[in-house]
């Protein structure tokens, strides 16, 4: 198929559909508005259903119970609203529901600002909601990488009877790009014979539900759930590395920063400076591996993790390098775009020794 | 010998963990008396509360999701809008329906939504102890009103049918009571009509069942229905507060 240009938003929500995702359930917000809007339009096409829910909660809980019933069905928000959304998220990761949602991340806390921003890494990542649960997050950098990733998400989320995240700035949201969406070969996923479709005596009764009043039953079904997620850490991670080979010092980021960040490693190279680049697609599960994996290796130096935020990513990096080298941060907040001429002269800082 | 009376096939046979006297067992026997009665018990699936009735998955013989609390209207909308040719229902008592969950309620009847719901009016929060419910009448004592509810400081009760029923998408709204025989049978009816008008595919119905709590009223289930019948009833009206033509 050839290549169209598209904005970030409306080119999710075409993969969405093309990936099978008929029902759309959220509420407006900036700066994701023409996703649900492309939906709007072209749901209604295809026999689908888009509705306009009355706020992110009861938006969250309209995608329950419609995966409940057994459909493909994403929700999309931005920040403010994810937060909304994080008690059906945890009730959807406690029932074992596929779905898939997208957070177009603007500036936060609070109300915050509608600039792109990754200041939502923490609650995309290490829980939001309440409970023992994880969200698989995928981080394109690119709209043809999102396009890809929503329809690999929803593949990933009916696999695991888990909740995915697609996290993309507001950058990605609202710009346009070329892209593809490729004919893809449909992936064996098992049916889903424990959606309630009513029951009719030939199957036992199906039940949607997060309540475990028994303590060790609870504790029994949490289990079962984190078994899933070792199968998920060990087979799902995606990590891009870039010129890392005979790098004296690596930079971590993801979506658009990886991007200026590739811009200012090719600057670093004009200046003489070999700089590469980690760039983690799946921020849950993180790459540590593969942030091990370099830090061992002589030749790198140091670390600099670059982020649209006060530095949060930075600390599973920290994690996973396990103080084999330094590793400094640099970041813009608050919906300001770093430029690469800012990463390069962290990238000179911490190269003359005059980063603290 | 002929069996006269006997368990409806739409409920489980799991025997209910309500209080002694509370009158949650009657309602969810009338539910699964109209879906053998109707005969759709193959095709219904139930939404379950926050509350009291938090276990009614465990009940009601058909498939059954358990919404967090006060959204049972927003998933059984995710549930219909996947089948619409399945019946589905919600259960959901003062504290998940009028205190946390109003805007999901409002916007369902708003929307016509083709579901119906069995609103439960017990006037306090059962499950955790007897708080006040934004039901709770004036005056009425409860662990969160231990002077009683004063207007002052907690507002008035809410008359959540009378309020549903201004909104369009609403094609009936009645209030019914429990606390004696012919009023558990006028209950019924309205029930049965609730889920027909379902069938039919009309649009949103609501039936609210003025209820009893007697742990956390602090009387004996017989005081229980009359205070019920003398204070409840004439606070909250009971009739068809909106018939659709």
């Amino acid at each position: 198929m050839a290549k169209v240009l598209m904005k970030g938003n409306e080119a999710i929500a075409e993969a969405a559909i093309q990936a099978g995702c008929h029902y759309f359930f959220g509420y407006p917000i900036t700066p994701q508005n023409e996703l649900p809007a492309y939906m709007a339009k072209r749901l209604p096409e295809i026999g689908g259903c888009f509705l306009q829910a009355e706020s992110e909660i009861a938006a969250i809980n309209m995608v329950y119970g419609a995966s409940g019933a057994g459909a493909r069905v994403m929700t999309s928000s931005s920040s403010p609203g994810i937060s909304l959304k994080m008690e059906g998220i945890s009730y959807i990761a406690g029932s074992e529901l596929p779905c898939l949602i997208v957070n177009i991340v603007r500036g936060g806390p609070g109300l915050g600002g509608i600039q792109p921003a990754q200041s939502d890494y923490f609650q995309a990542t290490k829980g939001g909601g309440h409970g023992d649960y994880r969200m698989v997050v995928l981080a394109p950098s690119t709209i043809q990488e999102a396009v890809d990733l929503v329809m690999d998400g929803f593949d990933i989320a009916d696999k695991y009877r888990n909740p995915v995240m697609l996290l993309a700035d507001g950058i990605l949201g609202q710009m346009m790009e070329p892209v593809e969406f490729k004919k893809r070969e449909a992936i064996d996923l098992a049916e889903k014979t424990w959606a309630t479709t009513g029951h009719k005596g030939d199957r036992p009764r199906n039940i949607i539900n997060s309540l475990f009043i028994n303590a060790k039953e609870l504790e029994d079904h949490v289990n079962k759930i984190y078994r899933k997620y070792e199968q998920i850490e060990k087979s799902q991670v995606r990590v891009e590395t870039y010129n890392c080979e005979g790098a004296d010092l690596i930079i971590a980021a993801y979506g658009s920063t990886a991007r200026i960040a590739k811009s200012a490693i090719e600057m670093a190279d004009k200046a003489g400076i070999r700089v590469g680049l980690i760039r983690p697609i799946t921020l849950w599960p993180f790459p540590r591996d593969s942030f091990k994996k370099w830090a061992e290796r002589d030749h790198v130096k140091s670390f600099l993790t670059v982020e649209m935020s006060k530095g949060q990513m930075v600390e599973d990096v920290s994690l996973s390098i396990e103080g084999k080298k330094p590793n400094y941060f640099f970041g813009r907040t608050g919906g300001v775009v770093p430029t690469p001429e800012e990463i390069l002269g962290e990238i000179k800082k911490v190269m003359g020794g005059t980063r603290g | 010998m002929k069996k006269v009376f006997t368990r409806p096939k739409s409920l489980t046979g799991k025997p209910f963990h309500y209080c002694p006297g509370c009158t949650h067992g009657i309602v969810h026997r009338l539910i699964a008396e109209v879906m053998d009665e109707l005969d759709i018990r193959e095709k219904t699936i139930g939404v379950a509360p926050v509350g009291c009735a938090v276990f009614a998955y465990e009940y009601f013989n058909c498939d059954m999701q358990e919404a967090a609390h006060g959204r049972a209207p927003a998933v059984a909308t995710g549930i219909k809008r996947v089948h619409p040719d399945k019946i589905v229902f919600t259960y959901q008592g003062d504290g998940d329906l009028a205190s946390i969950g109003p805007a999901e309620i409002v916007h369902a009847a708003a929307r016509g939504e083709k579901i119906s719901t069995i609103f439960i009016n017990n006037a306090i929060y059962g499950m955790t102890g007897g708080q006040m419910a934004p039901t709770s009448l004036i005056g009425q004592v409860t662990t969160t009103s231990p002077y009683g509810r004063q207007v002052d400081q907690a507002g008035y009760p809410i008359r959540m049918s009378e309020m549903l029923a201004t909104l369009d998408g609403a094609v009936y709204i009645e209030r019914v009571s429990v606390h004696d025989i012919r009023h558990i049978a006028r209950a019924k009816r309205a029930i049965k009509k609730s889920f027909e008008l379902q069938i039919a595919g009309k649009g949103f119905s609501l039936v609210e069942v003025l209820s009893t709590c007697p742990t956390n009223w602090g009387m004996s289930p017989l005081e229980s229905l009359d205070w019920l019948k003398d204070n409840m009833i004439p606070y909250y009206p009971l009739g068809v507060k909106k018939e659709a033509e």
